[in-house]
């Protein structure tokens, strides 16, 4: 069993390496402009409307089509518009008034009469994160049905792998760090935990998507931790903001904008750590594959691959660790929220 | 580039609507049929096995009370034994000494007896002794006379020894 996964772990590993590899082809068709890896990178970073796995040419593509959501104006009145991204054809075409810039992103066609209010297209980046949520549910509801079926048992199978994890949060991140008020936050710092983890993990299989790499959702996650940490805030909480205590008067008032600016920055910080950490990740290892492509020569392609390798396992680590950081760092600020009075702390 | 990279940190209207809404349902679901069977079970796992765990330094704690009672129970026997022993040996000695008394005064008695009773036929003996000496004494002193006075000579020389007496008288 443990065998098996390792296996598995390893083909899957070196088949991402084959594909960003092989999506390094994309911009290999005009030999005599000199590659640019600077687009490719970003195309695998970016969001997108298709699930694009690889390119022949020009052309041909192997990607699978995603449905686009747009609220429009036609003439002043509003309208719904859905269908696939197929019928863009890549970026070739327009349909119904609309059509995917440079930047793969929707715009109106000029003079179509038709003006884009909200795009909530289901986009690589959602359909992943659909992926995940499902992948999540799987797991975890049917873990929670064997503890329900067998309580008091021995844990089993796929229990076993993640009862630790689930202690380990539960002891060592949210007992340790919020006290004994920690219970409360469990529900959300485990999903939050997982959820992170999971997304990173499927960020780095061939063709993922880089979602928990995207600001969008680092940001949602950053407001959920300010929003508890906010509504849970006691006394304490908000007379250290507001009137610090065992500080000079004249400093009080300095420190209130310091104390109320912290209270943004906290959350911005898990926001751009999150996104930075994976996003740089993916950066580094399609660099390391562009090289090949940059020096056109097998002696470089055979080294960056092997540097790729090595960065792929390191940020299966940076998965786990980011996924703990943010947790961490949520039950620090849930922590300081629900603090009790102490001296002059 | 720079261009490119600017839409990197640019959230997505579209993505932050479907993270937040997917996100806020996950959250529901897992928190409450996840999470909470996970984490209650857990719990009363770690209850049980405490409880577990207590129970046997309990029993483990009585067995030594047990074991320390039964060494004390014995201790107590043994001293019990001890005494009752040494009673009894009082006992015997003091039955020995008094049957040994009884004895020699029983004895004295014997031998105090049985010399009154030699002392007692010792002077039977001697009585006899004497009477049958006087009885020996008169019938020779008797067969003397016998022998001495057989002759009418003899017999008028006594005679006349007697009146010869009678007349100084």
């Amino acid at each position: 069993m443990d065998n098996f996964i390792k296996n598995t772990l390893f083909t899957l590993i070196f088949s991402a390496i084959a594909m960003f590899s092989y999506a390094g082809h994309d911009q290999e068709n005009n030999a005599d402009k000199p590659f640019n890896p600077a687009p490719t990178i970003m195309h695998h970073i970016a969001d997108s409307h298709d699930w694009h796995f690889a390119s022949w040419d020009e052309r041909t593509h192997w990607s699978l089509p995603l449905p686009v959501i747009l609220l429009s104006k036609e003439n002043g009145k509003a309208g719904l518009d859905a269908f696939m991204s197929s019928r863009f054809e890549h970026g070739h075409a327009s349909y119904n008034g609309f059509i995917l810039n440079e930047e793969n992103k929707i715009e109106t066609v000029a003079g179509s009469g038709k003006e884009l209010i909200i795009d909530l297209s289901i986009t690589k980046n959602v359909a992943s994160l659909m992926l995940s949520v499902i992948l999540l549910l799987f797991i975890f509801l049917g873990m929670a049905r064997r503890y329900k079926k067998n309580p008091g048992s021995a844990p089993k199978g796929v229990q076993s792998f993640f009862e630790p994890i689930i202690i380990y949060i539960r002891d060592d991140v949210a007992k340790s760090v919020i006290g004994h008020k920690y219970e409360r936050f469990m529900p959300y710092l485990l999903t939050v935990f997982f959820f992170i983890w999971f997304n990173n993990l499927l960020g780095l299989l061939p063709g993922g998507a880089n979602l928990t790499g995207n600001i969008a959702v680092t940001a949602v996650l950053a407001v959920f931790t300010f929003l508890i940490t906010t509504f849970s805030g006691n006394k304490t909480y908000w007379g250290h903001i507001f009137w610090t205590p065992g500080v000079p008067l004249p400093l009080r008032i300095i420190i209130l904008p310091i104390e109320i600016l912290g209270m943004f920055t906290k959350p911005f910080s898990l926001m751009i750590r999150l996104f930075a950490n994976i996003t740089a990740g993916h950066i580094l290892i399609l660099s390391l594959i562009c090289f090949t492509f940059l020096f056109k020569s097998v002696t470089v392609g055979i080294v960056s691959a092997a540097f790729a390798v090595f960065m792929n396992v390191l940020e299966l680590f940076v998965a786990l660790l980011q996924a703990y950081v943010f947790t961490l760092l949520s039950a620090m600020y849930f922590g300081s929220a629900v603090e009790e009075h102490h001296e002059a702390g | 580039m720079i261009f490119l990279a600017g839409s990197l940190i640019t959230p997505e209207f579209g993505l932050l609507f479907w993270q937040f809404m997917i996100f806020l349902v996950i959250l529901f679901i897992l928190g409450k049929f996840a999470w909470k069977p996970i984490l209650t079970s857990l719990k009363e796992r770690e209850a049980n096995i405490e409880e577990a765990l207590n129970a046997a330094k309990k029993a483990k704690e009585e067995m030594q009370k047990l074991h320390a009672d039964n060494d004390k129970l014995l201790q107590e026997a043994r001293l019990e034994r001890d005494k009752m022993l040494r009673e009894a040996q009082t006992a015997a000695n003091n039955i020995v000494s008094e049957a040994k008394d009884k004895a020699t005064a029983e004895g004295q008695r014997l031998i105090e007896n049985a010399r009154a009773a030699i002392n007692n036929e010792k002077q039977a003996a001697l009585t006899e002794v004497k009477n049958l000496a006087a009885n020996l004494s008169l019938e020779i002193a008797e067969k003397i006379l016998k022998r001495e006075l057989a002759d009418e000579k003899a017999q008028k020389e006594l005679v006349n020894e007697f009146i010869k007496e009678a007349n100084l008288n």
